[in-house]
């Protein structure tokens, strides 16, 4: 039998070492389906040989920011981002969450200004503030109010 | 010294030095919003005041603050008021009254209407309460009032009552008494007790309150008690809110154990968690505190009218 395996790419983005069952959401973060339209791999539940395992992501001929990479802190802490050029690892990226997240995470308040939908929507992105990085917590800038589970709420 | 801020949308928008500045020159307001004293500090402002969700004391004490220091007053009362009821949004709501006047006051049913607000608007917003988040001009009169009773806040046994849950006044209170050195407890039934949030936050500022459920186990060590309403929409029953109201109640006897000096604080309104017996002890003082919101919002004002946004 032919066996499967994830295979090197040549020029793209390889973020690596993300939490086990975190990389749907990687993919959801950094908008993937609305964005790409080169190969995109994803590998989950690969062991690491600790005993462990994690997901690995692979974007083809595209090299992400670091903003938009920084994002994946939030749900995947201990991730790296390798920018892969003509078959080698040429920049790698150990990812932080920013100070300051637009358009990534949605106020859990329903009532907060920024959920208001009635009778118009105010002309706010959703903006959240980080509270500290170990655990990661966030607020929101509008309400202040915490948000938890934050990989239920990405936007 | 001036104040730095430009908007006050949350009491920690403002240091210690300038909760400070406020409360000092509110004293030298105090005979003129009694009306003893004439002052045309504030002519030629005018204050746009949006109130979208109703209010009476908030209200009322920016419109006499206003009033007594020489300036204008545009009042919007309910969404019904205004072109919001024709589906405007705040933000185009607020840019207007930034052009009609120098100074906003709003009140919105919805959290974070004052902090967005005040992305629209190149003139000073102060927040007069959005929902359930921040009132910080209650905290400030709040402060000036313990402030008067006590002489100072420092190292004062203030123990915050009722709903510390939901009742969004005691939040910024607990963190700016801490910020001023006070001896903080809570007193409330467990499912009303501090979220969790507020309690790590005071934690982040060195500050452990003590955490009671029993008045008699606190009252004779308080310089202050804060009272605030316990809601009826918080209960599942109408019986188990009456048990809560009805044991959380400050009467004659409760007070018997109370230091003479120690004086009570209400934000008001008040259901039945003091009961009328009380109002003409020499503890009450939430009637004085409320006329304190009329010095302390002139005070803001006053100061909110030399910051250049």
């Amino acid at each position: 039998m032919r066996e499967f395996k994830v295979t090197p790419i040549r020029n793209g983005t390889v973020i690596d070492h993300i939490d086990r069952g975190q990389a749907i959401n990687v993919l959801r973060i950094l908008r993937i389906s609305e964005l790409q339209e080169s190969i995109v791999s994803v590998a989950m539940n690969v062991p690491t040989g600790d005993l462990k395992k994690k997901d690995i992501v692979k974007i083809e001929d595209r090299e992400l920011e670091d903003m938009e990479l920084d994002k994946i802190a939030l749900i995947a802490p201990n991730a790296t981002i390798n920018i892969i050029r003509n078959f080698n690892v040429d920049v790698k990226h150990k990812v932080t969450v920013p100070e300051e997240l637009v358009e990534v995470l949605k106020c859990t308040n329903n009532n907060c200004i920024a959920n208001k939908e009635d009778p118009v929507k105010e002309p706010v992105p959703h903006k959240s503030i980080l509270l500290s990085r170990d655990p990661i917590r966030v607020k929101c800038y509008y309400c202040e109010r915490e948000i938890r589970d934050l990989s239920k709420n990405l936007l | 010294m001036g104040l730095r801020c430009k908007d006050i949308v949350s009491i920690r928008d403002l240091g210690k030095e300038e909760i400070q500045l406020v409360l000092e020159l509110a004293k030298d307001y105090v005979d003129v919003a009694k009306g003893h004293k004439n002052s045309d500090n504030l002519k030629g402002t005018i204050l746009s005041a949006l109130f979208i969700e109703p209010s009476t004391r908030t209200r009322l004490s920016f419109e006499s603050a206003i009033n007594r220091l020489g300036g204008k007053y545009l009042d919007i009362s309910g969404p019904e008021g205004s072109s919001l009821v024709k589906g405007e949004s705040l933000a185009d709501t607020i840019r207007m009254a930034a052009c009609y006047s120098d100074i906003i006051v709003l009140r919105h049913p919805q959290e974070g209407a004052a902090r967005m607000a005040s992305l629209f608007s190149e003139k000073p917003v102060i927040n007069a309460g959005d929902g359930a988040g921040q009132h910080p001009t209650q905290t400030l009169l709040d402060l000036f009032t313990i402030q008067e009773a006590c002489g100072s806040i420092e190292g004062k046994e203030i123990v915050l009552m009722g709903d510390l849950k939901y009742g969004r006044t005691v939040h910024s209170l607990s963190f700016a008494l801490a910020l001023f050195g006070a001896k903080v407890s809570f007193l409330a039934p467990p499912e009303l007790q501090m979220p969790e949030e507020v309690v790590d936050h005071l934690g982040d500022i060195g500050v452990k309150p003590r955490v009671f459920t029993k008045i008699d186990d606190i009252i004779p060590e308080a310089d202050i008690l804060y009272v605030t309403r316990i809601q009826k929409e918080r209960f599942p029953d109408e019986n188990e809110y009456l048990r809560v109201a009805e044991s959380y109640q400050i009467t004659l006897e409760t007070l018997t154990n109370a230091k003479k000096d120690m004086k009570i604080l209400h934000p008001l309104p008040r259901n039945l968690e003091i009961h009328p017996d009380v109002d003409s002890t020499d503890h009450a003082l939430y009637f004085k505190q409320a006329f304190n919101g009329v010095p302390v919002r002139m005070a803001l004002l006053k100061l909110l009218s030399e910051v250049e946004k």
